[in-house]
């Protein structure tokens, strides 16, 4: 009887191991996926600064927001990470990277060797990208200055330090879908909401987080306490933003002011250096679709 | 002679500030003095955006408002004002004074640079606007923490 009951035990253990084992399971690309896409050097700059890469992975302190040697610190609840380099630096960057790793890496989480990133890295906004969009922005990293670091690994406590626990994390927050544009919305509001949710990835400071890290999208960009610290990250939607105009929006995406004059601090005055290079048509289209967003 | 100006207008704020400070409220001056920057940059925005009139005497005034605000600036914020009257004021700015020193100075320069030459045009207008503007949110990612949302 004691027996039989170890023995079912045994096969249990052995069976969630085993759906565990599944689910935490990396999952990529193949390069059979990637569209025939000939490189488009000038949009992969223009993602450079609408992703928003320099306000993580520059160098901290330098000037020149292309040396994109990483280290920056970034503090979470969950423990420290320590942005990575990804210069074309064959050692301490990514110089030796494949379009296919950049697309793995951006799309699924998963780095050239087969392990999980944390999603500090924010590939829950940048798998709605589109794929043509990765390509070209290798293309364009693959232009800029190799930058050698020794950037330190990231500072986390146990479980957090087992990276195959993020197929768990992954399971229940990346749902691999690309963006899909809203029939019912104009051309202008589609955009706006592709680069809000995709490259832009404003979604990751501006929406609050559950206990595990997740987004609660249900309270899409309605504002969140800072996950790096003390304050807050002010809502985005129309209700939240009561009182500005869309034109509002877009001057304050170009120049850092808000309709009174406040000029936009902390990690969003880094996000304003990246948003000032976007046409004028595209902060329009994001002010647009931020407009067309409710909740409080 | 710029740094001697500088030199010598820092001493005159702070010995000024040292006799206030029994006097008045810090947290309230450097937050007053904030909303009066936030005027001077409206005043300089509204012009560039078209808003408003290009206004030579305005937008000169203007100028002068931000080189005046942060005159002695930093010695709004001294120790024991950390917390309290809805201070955003980082912590950062205590951990690392020279730090905030230096970029309210940078303020200091582009306002002292605008004064040097003397708006006469619109275009004026736009390259102060840009040149000070950039170091209103320069100092505002380190060392400002909005709590309000």
């Amino acid at each position: 009887m004691i027996k039989r009951l170890i023995l079912t035990l045994l096969a249990l253990a052995l069976v969630g191991a085993g759906v565990f084992w599944l689910v935490t399971a990396p999952q990529t690309l193949s390069e059979t996926d990637l569209p025939d896409h000939a490189p488009d050097l000038a949009n992969g700059e223009y993602m450079f600064y609408a992703g928003g890469c320099a306000s993580c992975h520059a160098t901290p302190g330098s000037d020149d927001k292309l040396a994109l040697g990483g280290g920056l610190k970034l503090g979470s609840p969950f423990g420290d990470f320590f942005v990575p380099n990804i210069s074309p630096d064959a050692e301490d960057g990514i110089g030796g990277w494949s379009t296919l790793d950049l697309v793995n890496a951006m799309v699924k989480g998963v780095s050239p060797n087969g392990s999980h990133y944390y999603p500090a890295f924010p590939y829950t906004s940048y798998q709605r990208m589109k794929l043509e969009d990765i390509i070209d922005l290798k293309a364009f990293l693959d232009t800029l200055e190799p930058v050698k670091s020794d950037v330190p690994p990231h500072d986390l406590p146990f479980p957090f330090n087992i990276r195959r626990t993020l197929g768990g994390w992954k399971f229940l927050y990346l749902d691999g879908k690309p963006f899909e544009p809203d029939p019912d919305a104009s051309d202008q509001i589609n955009r706006g909401a592709y680069l809000v949710t995709g490259p832009g990835h404003c979604g990751e400071c501006h929406t609050p987080r559950d206990a595990l890290g997740g987004l609660e999208r249900d309270k899409w960009l309605t504002g969140a306490p800072s996950t790096e610290g003390e304050g807050t990250v002010p809502g985005i939607t129309a209700d939240t933003l009561e009182g500005w105009t869309a034109a509002d929006i877009a001057y304050a995406l170009e120049s850092g002011f808000t309709p009174d004059f406040d000029s936009l601090g902390s990690s969003m005055a880094a996000v304003v250096r990246n948003t000032a290079h976007l046409t004028p048509e595209d902060r329009d289209a994001i002010a647009a679709y931020l407009e067309s967003v409710h909740g409080q | 002679m710029k740094r001697f100006l500088f030199a010598a207008t820092t001493v005159v704020a702070l010995t000024g500030a040292a006799a206030t400070w029994a006097a008045m409220d810090p947290i309230a001056t450097r937050q007053a003095v904030m909303k009066n920057n936030g005027m001077a940059i409206g005043t300089l925005a509204k012009m560039a955006k078209g808003e408003a009139p290009f206004d030579a005497t305005a937008a000169n005034l203007a100028v002068r408002i931000f080189y005046s605000g942060s005159a002695g600036y930093t010695t709004l914020f001294p120790d024991g004002t950390q917390t309290g009257g809805d201070t955003e004021a980082s912590p950062k700015i205590w951990e690392d004074m020279a730090g905030f020193e230096a970029k309210n100075t940078a303020m200091m320069e582009a306002a002292a640079a605008a004064m040097a030459t003397p708006i006469a045009d619109l275009d004026g207008v736009k390259a102060a606007l840009g040149a000070i503007g950039k170091t209103c949110g320069g100092c505002h990612e380190t060392y400002r923490v909005k709590k309000d949302g």
